[in-house]
């Protein structure tokens, strides 16, 4: 199966896991499938056998309440069973919490609190420089996690450490959980904003779109002496009219009758794409 | 009788360490002066890394360092790295279990007419509240060497707090009884039979001992237990200590509440009742003052403390 059409089974294996624990956070989940794909199929090095290896490429989630996204991709890498993930995600006692849990493999840090992602990579990927390894180092945030202040705080160190080995994606999907993330605290001049913090800025126009994600972090690579962030446009509960663009969909399991309405769209397109 | 900062000790432990081991790293938030780490910077500039004035930052990093491979020591004043990075703290280091080690400088109210926003009088309740993040307070140089040494030889996460300045050995160079995550008896007192069994971290333990001395010439036997290992708390030691004792005597430089003092009371309430008594910090913003100034002002000196079991004597 292509990436393309990998991207909207997972999200369907998404839905599933998210119906299956009651709960989840399945607009952003829905937003930042492609990135999480085109990383994990494609650009990264990490795998089962060498998740033990210093020299295995690294990422953190800083926007770790996607989770329900990143067990599908997971679970299709082969690092957890998927259907025991189907089976406790959010039960009782269950090791599968709505954040990433370093206790399981192939997740390197616990997060959740937002804001922590980009400073611990600024951590890794000063390390790998330290060590002169040649992997590279990857932390997706979301749009409304760049209000938190300690993620500026690491952009500057980033650029002070002159990291070109670290890649953040910024999920822009424009909503958050009180509306639309201009409204609540705006930054629409991002490009701006880490351009003078001294990073390499690409914007990906469609960050749904596995092509221009794959373009984007190819150019990330041949940037030197600084670090990239991709501004990846996405679009919050992607896949199905009924979620796309809402801020209600930010948190929210679906009824059955959306249920069936979402997995029939993404049936659909994940059909069109194969 | 040399004098030499905790702090400084670690420097020295740490760049003894690093001439074999690549992977030890220091990271300072602009407080490599104030740490006493300027030497570890110059020496090994490689393994060295600075964040700028942004504690946050500093825990962050130093995880994301660790997670690859690196002994990380986050080196800042205690104040803002028990509070300002408390959450990093919490979700970077403990909960995300990196092998960093938060050493917290100039803590308690060493930093004196600095003011409350300079003091940690909260990092023991803030830090042991977090599961998985242990909680050190050595006495004196000697000692912040071997707790230096051994915590070298683990991966797990840390907080240890060290204060500004020089204080009078507890300990003689050469006899430092040190055993990891076990208290220190500093004194036995009397082995049929103690009046009052003291126990104290940090600095509070040479007036500890000093006033088990100024006790004993009044005929009242005390113990001192040198409680460095604030968490994991040496329980049984503690156990030990307040069985042989009438009363019980703590003493910290900390606030009231959620330090040592809560801590010990836990296990002696449990598991020997005694009537005990916490030396402490106020529950307030503390006088101004150097740190001696104001442990005189609170009778958190050998005075002081013999004074207070005196007092719990003879109200038994």
């Amino acid at each position: 199966m292509n990436l393309k059409a990998l991207a909207y089974q997972l999200r369907e294996d998404t839905i599933n896991i998210i119906c299956a624990g009651k709960a989840g956070h399945i607009g952003g989940d829905m937003s930042v499938m492609e990135v999480l794909v085109e990383l994990y199929f494609d650009q990264m090095n990490i795998s089962l056998e060498n998740m033990d290896d210093p020299d295995r490429d690294l990422f953190v989630l800083s926007k770790g309440h996607s989770m329900e996204a990143y067990y599908a991709v997971l679970a299709e890498k082969g690092f957890l069973d998927k259907e025991d993930v189907l089976e406790n995600f959010s039960k009782f006692g269950s090791k599968y919490i709505g954040h990433p849990n370093n206790k399981l493999p192939g997740i390197e840090m616990n997060s959740g609190s937002l804001g922590h992602g980009l400073p611990v990579c600024v951590g890794m990927a000063k390390a790998s420089k330290m060590d002169h390894r040649n992997n590279r180092v990857y932390v997706i945030m979301g749009d409304g996690e760049l209000a938190e202040g300690s993620v500026w705080e690491g952009a500057m160190a980033a650029h002070q450490y002159k990291l070109d080995n670290l890649c953040a994606v910024v999920d822009r999907n424009r909503l958050q959980i009180s509306g639309n993330t201009e409204d609540v605290m705006g930054h629409d001049d991002l490009h701006e904003r880490f351009r003078s913090f001294g990073w390499h800025v690409i914007d990906v126009a469609d960050g749904n779109d596995i092509d221009q994600l794959h373009a984007a972090f190819e150019e990330a690579k041949t940037v030197e002496g600084q670090p990239t962030v991709l501004i990846a446009n996405t679009v919050k509960g992607k896949g199905s009219s009924i979620m796309e663009n809402k801020a209600n969909w930010h948190h929210k399991v679906p009824t059955e009758e959306e249920y069936q309405t979402i997995m029939k769209d993404l049936k659909t397109a994940k059909e069109a794409l194969e | 009788m040399g004098k030499t900062a905790n702090k400084q000790m670690i420097c020295e432990v740490l760049m003894e360490a690093a001439k074999e081991d690549r992977n030890i790293v220091a990271l300072c938030s602009d407080s490599r002066g104030s740490g006493s780490f300027t030497p570890f910077a110059d020496t090994y500039p490689e393994q060295f890394v600075e964040t700028g004035i942004a504690e946050q930052n500093l825990v962050s990093i130093a995880a994301g360092l660790a997670k690859c491979g690196k002994k990380a020591y986050a080196v800042s004043p205690a104040s803002f790295l028990s509070t300002r990075s408390y959450e990093q703290c919490k979700v970077d280091v403990a909960y995300s279990n990196t092998n960093v080690k938060l050493i917290g400088i100039s803590g308690g109210i060493s930093y004196g007419a600095l003011g409350m926003s300079h003091h940690s009088a909260q990092d023991i309740a803030a830090m042991s509240a977090i599961p998985n993040m242990r909680v050190y307070i050595p006495s004196d140089h000697l000692q912040t060497a071997e707790l230096t040494k051994a915590l070298l030889k683990d991966e797990k996460p840390a907080y240890i707090r060290v204060g500004r300045n020089a204080v009078d050995p507890v300990y003689e160079e050469g006899n430092v009884p040190f055993e990891m995550d076990r208290a220190t008896v500093v004194t036995e007192g009397n082995k049929d039979g103690n009046d009052v069994a003291i126990i104290a971290c940090g600095e509070m333990v040479k007036p500890a001992k000093d006033a088990a001395e100024l006790l004993e010439k009044e005929g009242i036997h005390a113990s001192v237990l040198d409680m460095y290992c604030v968490k994991p708390l040496d329980e049984a030691a503690v156990v030990r200590a307040a069985e042989n004792a009438k009363v019980v005597l703590t003493a910290e430089e900390h606030a009231p509440f959620g330090g040592l003092g809560s801590m010990v009371a836990q296990v002696v309430g449990r598991e020997c009742p005694r009537k005990i008594v916490n030396i402490a910090l106020p529950d307030a913003p503390v006088i101004t003052g150097t740190s001696k100034e104001v442990f005189d002002y609170y009778g958190m000196n050998a005075e002081g403390i013999a004074a207070k079991a005196k007092e719990m004597l003879g109200a038994e």
